[in-house]
C-alpha cells in the first residue's frame, strides 16, 4: 500500500501543477495514467468470479440437502444470515490471525457473503417449482434424481441466475474493501491516493477506480443476464 | 515502551505474550499504551465513546432515510407508479460499493459530519424504498377496494389498510439499512467522523489488537443491531397476519428479502 502511494506521489509531483496538485478532476491524468488501473481490475475480478463460484458450488450443495431434509432451512439460513451481517471491514480483521494477509482471507469473507444470497434464491427458486409438473415428471416414471436435474433446475434457473447476479454486484461491492486484507483490488487504488484517516482522496483517481468497479458490476450484471437468454431458449419463446 | 511508563502514564504497555485474540480482547477491556507511546488507548471508556459517535451517525442517517424513502414508496406503491424507479434505484444502490461513494464524497464535496450522513443516507434509502413499494403493492386488491367501499380516503387506506399490512416487509428493508449503514460507519473516520472503525484505520497507533478488537466490536454491535430489529418486526406485525402468514410461512418474504440484498 505504501509503495502505491509512494509511486503515486512521485507520478503527480512529475505531472506537477494544477489540476493534479488540487487532487482536482483531470481528463488529462486519467489518459496518461489509466494503465495502472488494469492489474486492480484484474485482481477485483479475480476476487469476484472465486469467491462467487466458490460460494455457488457451497450454497448449491446445501441448497440440494435442505430440498431433500426440509428442517435444514432455518438452520442454514440462520447460519449464512449470521455471516451476512457481520461488516466487511470486520470480518476480513477478525479471520487475519487465522488466514493470514492475502487473496485466502479475501475469498474466505467474500465467500462467506454470497451464501445467503444464493442459498435463499436457489431454494425459493425449487420451492417455487409447479407441482403439476413434478407430479407429470413422475407419472412419466422419472425417478427422484432424474426430476430434480431434468425438471426442477431447469425451472427454477431463472430464479438461481437472479441470486447469482444479485451476489455478482454485491461481491464487486464488498472487494473494494479487500485490501484490507492484502488482497488488492480497486479498493486499493481508491485508498492509496489517501494518507491515513482526515487525508484528501484525489478526485481523479476515485472517478476512475470506483467508475470501473461499477462498470464492472453492470458488466457482470449483463453478461449473466445474456447467459440466461442463451441457456434458457424455452423462455424466450414463451415471452 | 517502558520509558512512558515510568513518566506515570495511567495505562500499562501491552501484554507481550498473548495470542492475536486474547490481545484483542485485551485491547476492549482494558486500557493500554498506544503503538507509537505516549498515550492511552483502547479500553471500554474509548470503545463506548467510539461506539456512542459511532452509533449516532448511523442513527440520523437511518432516520434520514426512512424520512425520504417511506412517504416516497408509500405514495407510488398506493398509486402503482414508478415500479421501474423503485427496482432500478435498489440495484444501482447494490452496484455502487461504499467505499467509493465515501471516497467520491470526501473528494468532492470534503470531509466532515453531514457528508458521511449523505453517505450514509443514501445507502439507506435503497433497501427501504423497494420493501415498501413491494411490499404496498402486495396489498391484496380486494382488501384495498373494501376499504374504499366502507367510505375510506385515499390516506386512510394507505395509512390503515397498506401500511399495516405491508410492515412486515418494510421492517425486512429497514432492517437490512441499518445492518449495511452500520457497517459502513466502520469507514467513517476516512472522513474524519470518529467510529469503531479509528481503530481499525489506524494500526500505527492502535496496532493489530486495536484492529481485531475493534473489529469484534463491531461485528457484535451489528449483529446486536440486527436481531434487535428483528424481535422489533415481529411485535410491529399486526397479530391478524401472523396467524395468515404462517401457513405459507417465509415464502414470500424471504424472496422479497432476497431481492432486495445490498451491499454494506
Amino acid at each position: 500500500m505504501r509503495s502505491l502511494l509512494l509511486a503515486q506521489t512521485q507520478i503527480r509531483e512529475r505531472t506537477g501543477t494544477g489540476c493534479v496538485a488540487e487532487n482536482g478532476f483531470c481528463p488529462d491524468w486519467i489518459a496518461e495514467n489509466f494503465d495502472k488501473y488494469w492489474s486492480p481490475l484484474a485482481e477485483h475480478v479475480f476476487l469476484t468470479v472465486v469467491s462467487v463460484g466458490i460460494g455457488f458450488a457451497i450454497a448449491f450443495s446445501l441448497a440440494l440437502l435442505a430440498h431433500r431434509r426440509r428442517w435444514l432451512t432455518g438452520p442454514i439460513i440462520g447460519v449464512t444470515g449470521a455471516l451476512y451481517t457481520v461488516p466487511s471491514v470486520a470480518a476480513f480483521f477478525l479471520l487475519l490471525p487465522i488466514t493470514g494477509r492475502g487473496n485466502l482471507t479475501a475469498i474466505v469473507a467474500l465467500t462467506a457473503y454470497t451464501l445467503l444470497i444464493l442459498f435463499r434464491n436457489i431454494t425459493t427458486g425449487l420451492r417455487n417449482v409447479p407441482e403439476d409438473a413434478r407430479d407429470a415428471a413422475r407419472g412419466m416414471g422419472l425417478t427422484d434424481r432424474q426430476v430434480l436435474w431434468r425438471v426442477e433446475l431447469p425451472l427454477s434457473t431463472p430464479e438461481i441466475l437472479a441470486g447469482v447476479r444479485i451476489a455478482f454486484t454485491t461481491t464487486v461491492g464488498l472487494a473494494t474493501l479487500a485490501f484490507f486484507a492484502g488482497g488488492g483490488g480497486l479498493g486499493e487504488q481508491i485508498y492509496s491516493s489517501k494518507a491515513g484517516t482526515g487525508g484528501i482522496f484525489f478526485q481523479s483517481n476515485v472517478v476512475v477506480a470506483g467508475g470501473l468497479a461499477v462498470l464492472l458490476a453492470a458488466v457482470g450484471d449483463l453478461l449473466i443476464l445474456g447467459f440466461q437468454r442463451l441457456a434458457l431458449p424455452w423462455r424466450r419463446v414463451a415471452t | 515502551m517502558s520509558r512512558h511508563g515510568s513518566e506515570g502514564l495511567a495505562c500499562n504497555p501491552a501484554p507481550s505474550d498473548a495470542s492475536a485474540f486474547g490481545d484483542a480482547l485485551d485491547f476492549i477491556v482494558s486500557e493500554r499504551e498506544s503503538i507509537s507511546g505516549g498515550v492511552c488507548i483502547g479500553g471500554p471508556g474509548e470503545l463506548l465513546d467510539l461506539a456512542g459517535s459511532h452509533l449516532s451517525v448511523s442513527l440520523v442517517a437511518i432516520a434520514i432515510a426512512i424520512a425520504i424513502a417511506l412517504p416516497a414508496a408509500l405514495y407510488l406503491g398506493h398509486y402503482g407508479r414508478g415500479e421501474f424507479l423503485a427496482v432500478s434505484i435498489s440495484n444501482i444502490g447494490r452496484a455502487v460499493p461504499s467505499l467509493a461513494l465515501l471516497a467520491f464524497f470526501v473528494a468532492f464535496l470534503g470531509i466532515g459530519f453531514s457528508n458521511v450522513v449523505a453517505v450514509l443516507t443514501l445507502l439507506a434509502i435503497p433497501p427501504i424504498l423497494t420493501n415498501t413499494f413491494v411490499g404496498v403493492r402486495q396489498v391484496s386488491r380486494e382488501a384495498v377496494d373494501a376499504a374504499r367501499g366502507v367510505g375510506m380516503t385515499e390516506g386512510q387506506i394507505i395509512r390503515r389498510i397498506e401500511l399495516p399490512l405491508a410492515l412486515p416487509t418494510i421492517f425486512a428493508g429497514l432492517r437490512t439499512a441499518a445492518v449495511a449503514v452500520v457497517a459502513t460507519a466502520t469507514i467513517a473516520p476516512l472522513a474524519n467522523v470518529q467510529s469503531l472503525g479509528n481503530p481499525i484505520l489506524e494500526p500505527q497507533t492502535y496496532g493489530n489488537a486495536g484492529q481485531l478488537g475493534a473489529a469484534i466490536v463491531v461485528a457484535a454491535i451489528t449483529l446486536a443491531v440486527d436481531a434487535g430489529l428483528g424481535v422489533v418486526q415481529r411485535l410491529a406485525t399486526s397479530p391478524g397476519l401472523k396467524l395468515a402468514g404462517r401457513a405459507e410461512r417465509g415464502k414470500r418474504f424471504s424472496y422479497i428479502r432476497t431481492r432486495s440484498l445490498t451491499s454494506p
